[in-house]
């Protein structure tokens, strides 16, 4: 068993959360009022029509964006006392971050790709590689280490950027629509794999549109108009009647 | 993790190998202007401080004929206003350590088949003592040679190397001035160049007895061109330089008002005035090559601040997975440390090849020094830091989010 499933309680608590962007015409709410537990361990489908808010909520919880106003603990610290150094090595450490449009380096080899968070991390080269390599070869690249991200298919691409994820064994995926630029075959085989991580024990977090990629998951939860209107582990009569009363 | 943001800077610089190179040449220009400008500079200095020291200190040079505000007005056709008994009065003054007077001309020289045409000084033995002067071989010729003008010539290294060339060892032969038959008795040590660009070896000292009535003819007897006179410390150069003045108008009995028939120059303060005019050349031709160097840095700044911007989103995915502001920053630092020093390293041996090329086709002294170099190369340092830190520092403070949305 690895240290995640042991631990009890929650890897993400999120509270009151708010989130506008200021745009020429005022302040634009995009997350109103938002509360989420995710349990250790736990896998997660964020669902919900575009402009929703799903990304917004996933950068929030990646430590990419900061929220407005409202609380959200991570792992156990309260992300808004962090400090820039402090999230940086959340973002190194944590979670590992998969993008709907892959964002490999162009300009480095897929190893080179891959051991990148743990140059940021302080760890020699030697060892970098080492690691990198293992990843690789269990997101079945093993023969491609040089290659460069242009050289490789869209699904492969993906590979890449979920072994980089995982290269400084966060524990927590997240990954904002992984699938949207692959087809059914290869979105299948990535949620194969997201379903092999989960087994070993690490938390994720996925958008998707698809329902039947969204059926990977163990839970769903559905966004709307910047709230969360459903979610498989509440029932849809507790959410509603939240709503209802806000 | 520094060895791998070195690689990263190096990487980087391959990655747009066009864009480095035109970043580099701002630098390259720059440094080389630099090293090219100083060696020029203080090879000029040098070579002025050479020819100081080899003209012997404190020195003065008193020359018939009055002076005018264009400077000395020989009277060709006439007698020279000065006698040797004006040297021997002007040695007798206090705080004078040495006098010459000298009578000169040019003459052809033969020896076997080799002939060369010199310059001639008729001098006393005291000579060598005002020009702190030596003798590489054989002896200089005495008072005695002095009262009865004999034929003795002391011949300089260019002469030597002329008419004797390298196998003949030149004492004891006999040459031929204006087909009057010399013995050569002692060589001068090699003096190099002097501050007007003359070779001083190129000379031939004689007795001023005989040059006066073997060589150039007893037109004027007892008179001299010129009188070399050497102070004994700087110090008091300008109050030998008002008895001397005093003196010689007594002596030729020049009343009140009326102009000198002679003119006293102080050799040491124009060569000290020569000396400063070429420091101020040198520091003007580093200031100029210093403003190319300038520019160079703010065209790195330039290429960074664009390649900052145009790799923004590769700055949001190091954010995203975990680079810290100081990661980016020294990023992007060392990015331009790494230019500048590739940069400043071309440069210097641009630089240093262009000094060596100009000193082989102009003869002129190039000094490369140890200074210089390190010189260019922290001003270069000093500027990738610089213009540099601008650029990374945007690039460091770019909002992960915003630079990840960055097209
Ligand atoms: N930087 C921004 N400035 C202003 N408004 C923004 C910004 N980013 C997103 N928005 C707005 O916020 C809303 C939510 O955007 P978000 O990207 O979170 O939606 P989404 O649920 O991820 O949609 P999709 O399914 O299309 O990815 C949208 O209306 C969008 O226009
Ligand atoms: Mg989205």
């Amino acid at each position: 068993m690895t240290e995640s499933q042991k631990k009890a309680g929650n890897v993400i608590r999120v509270r009151g959360l708010h989130k506008h962007y200021m745009t020429a015409a005022g302040p634009f709410p995009v997350l109103k009022e938002v509360d989420l537990d995710i349990a250790y361990g736990d896998y997660v489908a964020i669902m919900g029509p575009s402009g929703s808010g799903k990304s917004t909520f996933m950068n929030i919880l990646g430590c990419l964006d900061k929220p407005s106003s409202g609380e959200y603990t991570l792992d156990g610290y309260q992300t808004a006392e962090l400090d820039g150094d402090a999230l940086a090595r959340v973002r190194n450490k944590t979670i590992g971050f998969v993008f709907q449009g892959f964002n490999l380096l162009s300009r480095s080899s897929l190893l080179d790709n891959v051991s990148l968070p743990l140059v940021y991390a302080g760890i020699d080269k030697a060892e970098r590689h080492a690691r990198a390599a293992v990843l690789l070869k269990k997101v079945g690249l093993e023969k491609y280490y040089h290659s460069m991200p242009n050289q490789i298919s869209g699904g492969q691409q993906q590979r890449v950027a979920i072994a980089r994820a995982l290269v400084n064994r966060p524990n927590l995926i997240l990954a904002d629509e992984p699938t949207g630029n692959l087809d059914s075959v290869t979105s299948e085989e990535i949620m194969a794999l997201f379903g092999e991580l989960n087994k070993e024990g690490i938390t994720i977090v996925l958008v998707t549109h698809e329902p039947d990629i969204a059926e990977h998951a163990s839970r769903q939860v559905r966004f709307l108009d910047g709230r969360i209107v459903q979610d498989s582990q509440r029932g849809f009569g507790e959410l509603t009647a939240e709503a209802g009363a806000a | 993790m520094f060895g791998a943001m070195l690689g990263e800077a190096w990487h980087a610089m391959g990655a747009n190998r066009l864009r480095t190179f035109l970043t580099m040449l701002g630098m390259v220009i720059g440094v080389g202007a630099v090293v090219l400008m100083m060696a020029i500079g203080q090879g000029a200095q040098e070579s002025v401080k050479q020819s100081i020291n080899s003209m012997g200190s404190n020195l003065f040079i008193v020359l018939s004929g009055s002076t005018t505000s264009g400077g000395a007005r020989i009277g060709t056709g006439n007698a020279p206003s000065l006698k040797v008994g004006d040297a021997t009065a002007i040695g007798e003054l206090e705080g004078i350590s040495a006098v010459a007077p000298v009578t000169m001309g040019t003459a052809q020289i033969v020896f076997g088949s080799n002939n060369w045409n010199t310059s001639i000084l008729g001098t006393m033995p005291s000579y060598l003592d005002v020009r702190s002067w030596n003798l590489a071989d054989g002896y200089m010729f005495s008072d005695s040679d002095i009262r009865s003008a004999t034929r003795v010539a002391i011949i300089g290294k260019t002469v030597a190397q002329n008419i004797f060339g390298d196998e003949i060892d030149p004492i004891g032969k006999t040459i031929r001035i204006k087909q009057t038959p010399f013995t050569v008795v002692g060589l001068l040590e090699g003096k190099g160049q002097s501050l007007d660009g003359r070779d001083q070896d190129d000379t031939i000292i004689v007795p001023l007895t005989t040059a006066q009535r073997k060589l150039f003819g007893g037109q004027f007897p007892g008179s001299v061109r010129m009188i070399m006179v050497q102070a004994e410390t700087a110090e008091i150069m300008p109050a030998v330089e008002s008895d001397i003045n005093n003196l010689l108008r007594q002596r030729h009995n020049i009343r009140e008002g009326n102009d000198n028939d002679f003119s006293v120059r102080n050799l040491t303060s124009l060569a000290n005035s020569a000396a400063e005019t070429t420091r101020t050349m040198a520091l003007l031709l580093g200031a100029i090559a210093s403003v190319s160097l300038l520019v160079g840095g703010i065209g790195i700044m330039n290429i960074m601040l664009v390649s900052v911007t145009e790799r923004t989103r590769e700055i949001g995915i190091r954010m995203a997975i975990g680079a810290r502001e100081r990661d980016i920053l020294m990023q992007f630092l060392l990015e331009a440390i790494v230019i500048s020093f590739f940069g400043c390293l071309i440069g210097l041996i641009l630089g240093i090849g262009g000094a060596v090329l100009v000193g082989m086709l102009t003869q002129a002294t190039i000094l490369i020094s140890g200074n210089s170099i390190l010189l260019a190369f922290s001003v270069a340092a000093a500027v990738g830091i610089f213009f540099g830190f601008y650029p990374a520092r945007k690039a460091a403070q770019l909002n992960p989010i915003e630079a990840l949305r960055y097209q």
